[in-house]
């Protein structure tokens, strides 16, 4: 069996306060497999932006390994993890996070500026992914002079950039209508088995998290479920746990 | 990559279009004010240095030694060892224009009822050249006329006014010690020498007439100073050292005789004065400076903001790959942008100013390409002296604080 492209053993995370230690993570342990498509459900001040943090490696653990695809994060120095978020995860924001000054294709080619790829071939993949979204009409646009769900799906564009192994989207529908969320988890279940791109969605809506495979669900800073998404586990029961 | 991020740094400053112009107007201020005040620096050393080689900067006097009766040393040029074909003889060395041998003697002028103690110089054409003095009416006798024992006279503007007032004094008779003479011309106007001494109050006469009725017995063959017009400033010290060797040799002295003679010039006058105006041109420089200091604190200071309003953009970046080093940079060219424009502006206006205010004073006010070049060197050293504390903060930013901001 080859190693899972996410493993997480007994990660622990303290935050330092003025009312003392506070632990946002007790000890969590995930694996992950190539080509999953998982969500992470957790109410607020559940611990799942502290763990989404961590998966994306802008974040470290206090105690416990994170390793990706097999190198343990706490190996790598700043820079290392720096190009690890550039190539390796590709983020979809809840408020899309585009830079507003910047043309959607701008902003589509701006993680390759970073990887060092050539200006003509970062402008002509940049074009061919904002195709791939369905918004290959609008390369000169801004991000103010686009739809809510048009601006997501150029971030969703941008996160593929660096063809990364882990898509990781922190409440990608919150922000979006129903019908446009909808488009837009259809356009990651597309990537996910098309093209084989993990896929981890972080949300609170159990509806999101329903058109997953697997959902782990965080609780207190730690995990309380992690199955198939199955109505108990989406909706939290007690019985769920058991 | 440094070109897209040199493009992304100018969006960046168009973007706040009245905010970068504020903050580059400071940048232009001092830059403009140190190319303004090294262009004025300039011209005043220029002038200066136009006034003294008007006072004969390239020039070399060469005064007879010390006469001597019995036990009894008179001062300098009270020797007899000076003769006019000394004066020959160095008027043929390299790089020697003109030198003109010339005797003095202090006479009571008088002119029908007028009469003025002045001092009479008996010299030869040549004098007027290495004084680089002109008549100012009239004119100069000639070498014919100087040969000749002609008993013709060159006023000095003192002198004319004192023995003839406002009358024209060109074609009057003028006596010195019993001799008439006959006033050709008039000198130009040339006002105090170093000592604070009226160089217009002389006459001049042609030397042969001077030594023939004017001086002394023991004078009569011998001559008190030679003028030595030298080419070029650089060429003053080895002009000397030929001098001392010539007329050592004319003179026949031997090794470990004193000089019979003295070879004075006025460079020290010269270092002093050069020494001044660079000590102004520098003052000048320092007060733009200052204004130059202003300027770069003002980009730091607006780059402080700018970090602290673009810290989610600064998260963005850093979560989908940009290096503290690529953050770091991005800023950096931007304060590097403003400072490089800034000055460029700068340098423009502070062209256009000096122009105009060479025009106002009367100076000859050139930027150099010298100032311009220390302008940019000194504008890029403050962009980046002052950005790099912002673009050091924008770098230390947590991402995940920056993209919860």
């Amino acid at each position: 069996m080859p190693a899972p492209l996410l493993a997480l053993i007994d990660v622990v995370k303290d935050y330092a306060s003025e009312a003392g230690t506070f632990r946002a993570l007790h000890g969590v342990s995930i694996s992950v497999e190539k080509g999953e498509f998982l969500s992470i459900m957790g109410p607020s001040g559940s611990g799942k932006s502290t763990l989404m943090n961590i998966i994306g490696c802008l974040d470290t653990p206090t105690t416990g390994r994170y390793l990706f695809d097999g190198t343990d994060t706490a190996t790598l120095s700043e820079a290392a993890l720096a190009k690890l978020r550039n190539a390796g995860i590709g983020f979809v924001f809840q408020q899309f996070n585009l830079l507003p000054r910047l043309t959607a294709l701008a902003n589509v080619a701006l993680p390759m500026v970073y990887s060092g790829v050539a200006r003509r071939d970062r402008d002509t993949r940049a074009q061919a992914l904002l195709a791939s979204v369905g918004i290959g009409d609008k390369p000169r646009s801004r991000p103010s002079q686009l739809s809510g769900g048009q601006q997501q799906r150029v971030a969703v564009a941008r996160s593929l950039a660096n063809n990364p192994e882990l898509l990781l989207a922190d409440e990608p529908t919150g922000a979006l209508d129903t019908k446009t969320g909808i488009e837009v988890l259809a356009l990651f279940r597309a990537l996910n088995e098309d093209k084989g791109v993990t896929v981890i969605i972080v949300t609170h809506d159990p509806e999101v998290a329903r058109a997953t495979n697997r959902v782990v669900r965080i609780q207190d800073g730690r995990v309380f479920y992690d199955g198939p998404p199955t109505e108990a586990a989406l909706y939290g029961h007690a019985e769920a746990a058991a | 990559m440094i070109a897209t991020m040199l493009a992304e740094a100018w969006s960046a400053l168009i973007a706040n279009r009245l905010r970068s112009a504020l903050t580059m107007l400071g940048m232009i201020i001092g830059v403009a004010a140190v190319i303004l005040m090294l262009a004025i620096g300039g011209g005043v050393q220029k002038q200066v240095a136009d006034s003294i080689s008007g006072l004969g900067s390239n020039m070399l006097i060469v005064t007879a030694g010390s006469g001597r009766q019995g036990g009894i040393f008179g001062g300098a040029g009270t020797g007899a060892s000076l003769r006019i074909d000394d004066a020959d003889s160095i008027a043929r060395l390299d790089n020697v224009v003109a030198a003109a041998p010339s005797t003095g003697i202090a006479a009571q002028a008088v002119a029908g009822p007028a009469n003025w103690a002045t001092q009479v110089t008996g010299s030869v054409p040549a004098y007027f050249i290495v004084n680089e003095w002109q008549a100012g009416d009239g004119r100069l006798f000639t070498d014919r006329e100087e040969r000749a024992g002609a008993r013709v006279a060159v006023l000095g503007q003192t002198v004319a006014d004192k023995l003839f007032g406002a009358n024209d004094p060109i074609g009057q008779m003028v006596r010195v010690k019993g001799v008439s003479f006959t006033v050709i011309g008039l000198m130009a106007k040339r006002g105090q020498g170093f000592g604070g001494q009226d160089r217009d109050d002389v006459i001049i006469v042609p030397l042969t007439t001077a030594l023939r009725l004017l001086q002394t017995n023991a004078f009569r063959r011998s001559i008190r100073t030679i003028s030595v017009s030298v080419a070029s400033a650089d060429a003053l010290d080895p002009v000397t050292d030929a001098i001392n060797a010539l007329l050592r040799q004319k003179h026949r002295l031997r090794a470990g005789d004193a000089d019979d003679f003295q070879v004075a010039n006025l460079t020290a006058i010269t270092d002093t004065l050069t020494t001044t105006t660079k000590a102004i041109s520098l003052l000048l420089a320092a007060i733009g400076s200052i204004s130059l200091v202003v300027g770069g604190i003002g980009i730091m200071n607006i780059m402080l903001v700018s970090v602290t309003e673009r810290t989610r953009e600064i998260g963005i970046r850093m979560a989908i790959g940009a290096s503290r080093a690529a953050v770091r940079l991005q800023f950096l060219l931007e304060a590097l942008m403003l400072s490089l424009i800034g000055c460029g502006i700068g340098v423009a206006a502070g062209t256009g100013l000096a122009t105009l205010a060479g025009g106002a004073i009367g100076f000859d006010t050139n930027v150099t390409l010298y100032a311009v070049t220390v302008a940019f060197a000194v504008s890029a050293s403050i962009g980046i002296f002052f950005g790099w504390w912002p673009a050091t903060r924008a770098a230390r930013l947590s991402p995940i604080e920056a993209l919860r901001s």
